[in-house]
């Protein structure tokens, strides 16, 4: 702040130094008008020596050069001296003010201890100048004089009386300050207010509001001062916007000149004058003026610490300026703009980089980004311009007009001459050369992508590399653009935004084009040709392309591979008949629904759907109910990203639940353990919905890899023509279950391939074998046949035609019904039975039932049952169904003969092995062949319930007319006595057993010539072996339990024998067993008689069913098996003719006392009862 | 007054964009999809201070040189995006404030129509008529 000094100069001056520099030490609060805060602000003053001419006229707007505070110095300390000079001085002094107006003054009074002056005799006491001076200048203003003691010496006093006057200086000051500053600001809003007056000059104005920035600034309230630019600013724009509504000034005619220096910002001066000196003259041009502006306003900025907010400001400076000067419809050169953008970026930039430190730069490239882009963007049109992005380098108009720019340029300021990377110096060079260009461009992207690529806004970058990529195909080089257009394109695929993939797909196109990759030309070529975004003509010609490839007859090693969904999609797929699942003779019918895709009609040379065939459902059994699970009548919709609304959003919605049922059986039995609905695709649907994936837009989707699996079978269909838009393909399926897997259409050298038909089709043509159930053998039986008719509509008159074979006739009678319906006409010749079957719809079941009768084959034996074979003809086949009906015998005998005494008789078992029960009824046994036996039944009921898996027996006895072949030979009695004086046996106790054994008969002639021998006495003996054994071990054989008795051949020979036997038990005990058995002596023959049982058990028994059960456990069967041989074996038996022992024939030997049994105590003394249940 | 209205998914597809068939679609397209970078950029930074949380607006994204872009973020992250020409001086905040508001009411509209799908495009006629109306009215 400007003081004048008037007085004493020397004194003044010797003061000076620490006068300025003590002055701002202190900060002093000052109170502002219009409510504004108060702030502590440190005053810094300037001192001038008073002169009159420097006093400000009225009128004067200036402020940094008003003299605040008026300062008269002197020393004086004699009356005399005071009286005769100094106070005319100040008088003089204090009109020169009075005339001026200005009341703000003081007078300092300085005293001094000198010795020099206090020698003089008339000293007046120091406060008496001062009083006097008060008296003569200050009424009642006594703080208008100040008394500064010893100012140079070190003492308390001097320096409180430093103090007081600075704070007196201070104040004044600051009053004198605020009380001019706000006239001053009264007279500029004054000023302002005028505005609307004709004459009224905007440059005027700027200095007078520029002046109080100017206070501010050097009172360091910078904001205070920013705000001034600030509303300078808005004013100027202001009135730029009321020109464009058409509300013109005069004074702004001079910014509407024609642009002719575009040097860009410049911002490393803090004022500008050379800008400020032609606003001043009011010859700057809008361009001029918004630099200076904003140079003070990056200045002001910076000293505030706000680097990031002149980076924001310069971007809004520079989109605003261009709009201005459009606004005002300024003339200016083309490309001009874009120096002074990019020069003004560059200088911002470089100004920000001065005043921070890099890791400042790094942290804060979100704010300097915007500029770098937008400096990339100005140069990539200058260049463009200039004819410099392209592969022909500049033409000579190009040339001109890059001279008629950089004449614009003007020269290098001082300030960057010596800077190697001046934006001045940058532009100079790029404009130059091609080469020279594309390094700065190229700096200036990367650069760019790199900071966007930083602080995470990739959709920038990528638009850079875009600008970039394009930048790369204007000079040539597909290659490189292709790398970033793909980058570009990926993103907006993934976000699903169609017409910036349409138009990214386009470039892709031309560059794969130029590199000559076929396949993927082709495959974007596809993708274009289905566009919906590109005009037709645009779509035909990419269509075009393909097709062209397409018919090109090269010799390629391999067709190119499509995705199919470019080209067309699979929308529908239905079945005829609807059940996905015919028999092999009908024809199962894929009709495909096609949309395709391409603007014109296209032929396809072969559509083939590959198919899978599946091993798991045979194909050959008939349906499995798995397959079936898909009951939406045979019609499968394909989800695509449609153009329309509707399908897409619920392929948004995910997958839709593929259910299946399943069945758990358990192992052994075959039974079902647990039923239960599973979903099949949970991968897919509980799959977790990625963020960021937006439903398939039309385009926006990336054409997946695809490859045709060679080998498997094919639906095929020949030639095809696809118009736009749906089209209909129908295949004819081949016998068996398969599954759709992938789709291929071909059109020459090209092939579309559809690589997963999803949801997964399967579909079955089935031949479908007859199931049978077996049936019983040996009886008229109701069979049912169940024809299912399935394609096949059974017209009137048609007939099945059933073979006959010779052991199954079919009963002709009238129970030949259809179930619930009319009979059917049978018409039954030798060979074949016909059967006229009433007209049925397909897919219909026809029931009815036939009465047959299997007899069951004489002659050979059979297990279980047996299959004759039959063959059925139907209308609908050629082929004659073979069936092997299984038929199984109903029963199982088995038959035993009996003896008691002499008696014969003839057990037969019948067990039903069946699921039936039958009734027997007039069991009847016979001989076959000739009439010897006389059979007695002792089968009273005429009718017996056989229940299912029971038995019966039947009872005969025997008698033979003439001779018996069976007859009873011996008889053996066995009796138990208890010992001597004992009424029963008991336990422990020997007990005698007499065996008698009698013979029956007179020997037949072969049993005489066979093994007897003659005794001594002239009678014929024979052997026989006996033998006790007890197996249950109830009794033990005391003594000898096995002999060799001597039977004689005659009637009524007894032998009795006595054994001594011991019960081991208490209770009934059976008798021991007895077994008699022949004995051969060793010079027998060893050639053995046709055993006699086995002919009456083969021959002369004619049993109902002939059969015979070889492993029952007969007890003929047991007497012919088993030879007992005491220590030898059969070879020993062929080798040496030893003596042996054979059985006798199932009843040859009756047992009087078989299964008798006999009461045994238990021994006296016992207490104890032992119970033996057997 | 707006050259270009558009309606972006949550998930940062397109479910509504239009622009005045004067200009190029094209590079609007390009336009609103680059503002979502400073959409997401200011969306990010207003979930750290929850005072701001009600704010739906958020303001201007950025300038270019021939259009100011502005967005607007529902509580469901569904973002209008709002681009006016930078000649058109006459829109201030307030107005732009306005438009968003119409927009979203108009939105809500659309979203309670029981047939409409949320996360399809936007055909709805009402809408249309609404964004035709910011559209119109150039000064």
């Amino acid at each position: 702040m400007l003081n004048m000094c008037a007085g004493d100069q020397s004194l003044f001056t010797s003061l000076y130094t620490s006068l300025a520099q003590q002055l701002p030490r202190e900060p002093m609060e000052w109170r502002r008008t219009y409510g504004r805060a108060p702030k502590m602000i440190h005053l810094e003053a300037n001192f001038v020596q008073f002169k009159e001419e420097l006093l400000p006229k009225e009128g004067n707007k200036a402020l940094l050069t008003f003299p605040f505070l008026h300062i008269y110095w002197t020393d004086c300390c004699d009356t005399e001296t005071y009286k005769s000079s100094v106070k005319e001085d100040m008088m003089r002094w204090q009109n020169t003010l009075r005339s001026h107006s200005s009341a703000d003054w003081v007078i300092i009074v300085v005293e001094t201890n000198d010795t020099k002056k206090n020698k003089k005799t008339n000293i007046l006491p120091r406060s008496s100048i001062v009083d006097k001076i008060r008296s003569d200048f200050c009424n009642k203003q006594n703080d208008r004089c100040v008394v500064l003691s010893d100012p140079l010496k070190d003492s308390s006093r001097s320096l409180d009386s430093w103090n007081a006057l600075l704070l007196k200086l201070r104040t004044l000051l600051l009053m004198s300050f605020t009380k001019n500053l706000g006239r001053f600001e009264d007279d500029m809003r004054t000023l302002r207010e005028k505005r609307t007056q004709p004459g009224w000059s905007f440059c005027e104005y700027f200095m007078v509001q520029e002046e109080l920035a100017f206070v501010f600034e050097m009172l360091q309230q910078f904001e205070d001062a920013l705000v001034q630019y600030d509303e300078l600013d808005a004013l100027f724009t202001q009135y730029v916007l009321n020109f464009g509504a058409g509300d013109t000034a005069n004074w702004l005619g001079s910014f509407c000149a024609p642009v002719r220096n575009w040097s860009g910002l410049l911002l490393r001066r803090p004022i500008d004058m050379e800008k400020r000196d032609s606003i001043q003259r009011g010859e700057a041009s809008l361009l001029d003026l918004r630099s200076y502006l904003f140079s003070r306003q990056c200045t002001l900025l910076i000293f505030l610490q706000r680097p990031w907010e002149v980076t924001q400001r310069a971007l809004e400076l520079l989109h605003n300026c261009v709009q201005e000067l459009r606004l005002l419809e300024v003339s200016v050169i083309d490309g001009a703009l874009d120096c002074w953008v990019f020069l003004s970026c560059l200088e911002v930039l470089h100004r920000i980089e001065g005043c921070c430190d890099q890791a400042q730069l790094a942290a804060n490239c979100s704010h300097t980004v915007g500029l770098w882009a937008y400096a990339t963007d100005k140069l990539k049109s200058l260049g463009e311009l200039c004819g410099l992005v392209s592969k022909n380098g500049p033409t000579s108009e190009d040339l001109n007009r890059t001279v008629d720019l950089l004449a614009g340029l003007g020269d290098e300021r001082p300030e960057t001459i010596n800077s190697l990377q001046s934006p001045y110096k940058k532009l100079k060079e790029a404009l130059s050369s091609v080469e020279a260009f594309e390094k700065h461009y190229l700096e200036l992207s990367h650069a760019a992508m790199e900071m966007y690529q930083a602080i995470g806004r990739l959709r920038s970058a990528r638009l850079v590399g875009k600008s970039l990529a394009e930048f790369y195909m204007a000079k040539g080089d597909p290659e490189r653009a292709e790398t970033f257009l793909q980058e570009a394109l990926k993103s907006y695929v993934s976000e699903g935004w169609s017409l910036p993939v349409t138009h990214t797909r386009r470039q892709i196109a031309e560059c794969q084009k130029l590199l000559g990759r076929t396949e993927d030309y082709l495959q974007t070529s596809a993708l274009l040709a289905g566009d919906g975004n590109l005009s037709t003509e645009e779509r035909k010609h990419f269509c075009q392309e393909i097709l062209s490839f397409a018919g090109k007859s090269e010799n390629h090693s391999h067709k190119v591979t499509l995705s199919m969904n470019v080209f067309a999609q699979l929308t529908r797929l239905q079945f005829h008949p609807a059940t996905a699942s015919v028999h092999s003779g009908a024809v199962l019918q894929v009709e495909l629904t096609l949309r395709c895709l391409m603007p014109v009609s296209v032929r396809i040379q072969q559509l083939a759907a590959s198919i899978h065939f599946d091993i798991d459902h045979g194909g050959t059994h008939g349906r499995s109910k798995g397959t079936l699970r898909r009951t939406n009548r045979g019609t499968v919709e394909f989800k695509q990203g449609n153009s329309s609304a509707g399908p897409a959003s619920s392929a948004a919605a995910g997958p839709t639940l593929e259910m299946d049922e399943i069945q758990d059986r358990s192992p052994s039995d075959n039974s079902l353990a647990s039923v239960g609905v599973v979903c099949k695709n949970t991968h897919l649907v509980m799959r977790r919905r990625e963020n960021g994936s937006p439903p398939e837009t039309p385009n926006c989707v990336s054409p997946p890899t695809v490859a045709m699996k060679e080998g498997g079978q094919m639906l095929k269909v020949q030639d095809v023509k696809l118009e736009p838009g749906n089209n209909s393909i129908t295949f004819t399926a081949p016998p068996g279950t398969y599954t759709l897997r992938q789709l291929c259409a071909t059109v020459g050298e090209v092939q579309f391939v559809l690589s997963h038909i999803y949801p997964s089709v399967r579909y079955e043509v089935y031949s479908q074998e007859p199931q049978l159930t077996p049936l019983l053998a040996g009886m008229p039986q109701l069979v049912k046949f169940t024809l299912l008719t399935g394609h096949y509509t059974v017209k009137k008159g048609d007939a099945l035609q059933l073979s006959n074979t010779e052991t199954m006739p079919i009963l002709p009678s009238s129970s030949c019904t259809l179930v619930g319906e009319s009979v059917l006409s049978i018409q039954s010749s030798e060979k074949v039975t016909s059967i006229s079957l009433p007209p049925t719809p397909p897919y219909h079941a026809l029931e009815f039932q036939l009465e047959v009768l299997c007899l069951i084959p004489s002659g050979s034996f059979l297990e279980y049952g047996f299959c004759p074979q039959m063959s059925i003809d139907c209308p609908w086949s050629i082929y004659s169904t073979l069936l092997a009906l299984t038929f199984y015998i109903p029963f199982k005998t088995k038959h035993s003969l009996l003896s008691s005494g002499n008696r014969k008789y003839i057990q037969v078992c019948v067990q039903n092995v069946s699921d039936m029960s039958f009734t027997l009824a007039d069991v009847k046994l016979t001989e076959k062949q000739h009439e010897s036996l006389e059979l007695q039944s002792f089968n009273t009921k005429t009718n017996q319930l056989l229940c299912s898996k029971h038995s019966v027996f039947c009872l005969w006895e025997a008698r033979w007319k003439d001779d018996l072949p069976v007859t009873t030979l011996y008889s053996v009695k066995a009796e138990i006595f208890p010992p001597a004086g004992e009424p029963h046996c008991r336990s422990g106790l020997v007990c005698g057993l007499e065996v008698s054994i009698t013979r029956l008969i007179e020997p037949s002639d072969g049993e005489m010539a066979e093994d007897s021998k003659t005794d001594t006495d002239g009678l014929k003996t024979t052997k026989l072996m006996y033998e006790v054994a007890d197996s249950s071990s109830n009794w033990a054989v005391c003594g000898k339990s096995s002999g060799m008795v001597v039977m004689p051949l005659k009637a009524n020979a007894t032998h009795k024998l006595q054994i001594e036997v011991m019960p081991l038990f208490a209770g009934h005990l059976p008798f021991p067993k007895i077994k008699v058995l022949k004995y051969l002596p060793h010079n027998a023959a060893a050639a053995i008689q046709p055993d006699p049982d086995s002919c009456v058990e083969n021959d002369s028994l004619s049993l109902l069913d002939k059969t015979l059960d070889d492993q029952g456990d007969t007890a003929s069967i047991r007497s012919r098996g088993s030879i007992h041989s005491v220590g030898s074996s059969d070879q020993q038996q062929r080798g040496v003719a030893m003596p042996r022992l054979e059985a006798f024939s199932q009843g040859q030997v009756f047992n009087n006392s078989h299964s008798q049994q006999v009461l045994v105590l238990p021994t006296a003394d016992d207490h104890i009862m032992e119970v033996n249940a057997t | 007054m707006a050259v270009c209205i558009a309606v972006i998914a949550k998930e940062n597809y397109p479910l509504y964009i239009r622009s005045v068939p004067s200009q190029n679609e094209l590079k609007f397209h390009y336009t609103v999809h680059t503002s979502l970078d400073v959409v997401e950029e200011k969306v990010s930074a207003v979930g750290k201070s929850l005072a701001d949380q009600r704010e739906l607006y958020l303001g201007l994204l950025y300038p270019t040189e021939d259009y100011k872009v502005y967005g607007y973020v529902t509580n469901s992250k569904v973002k209008f995006v709002i681009v006016v020409d930078s000649s058109n001086t006459s829109l201030r905040d307030n107005e732009i404030r306005s438009m968003f508001r119409k927009l979203h009411n108009s939105f809500t509209d659309v979203m309670c129509n029981p047939f409409y799908n949320p996360g399809d495009p936007i055909l709805s006629k009402a809408f249309n008529g609404i964004v035709s109306g910011m559209m119109v009215q150039t000064s």
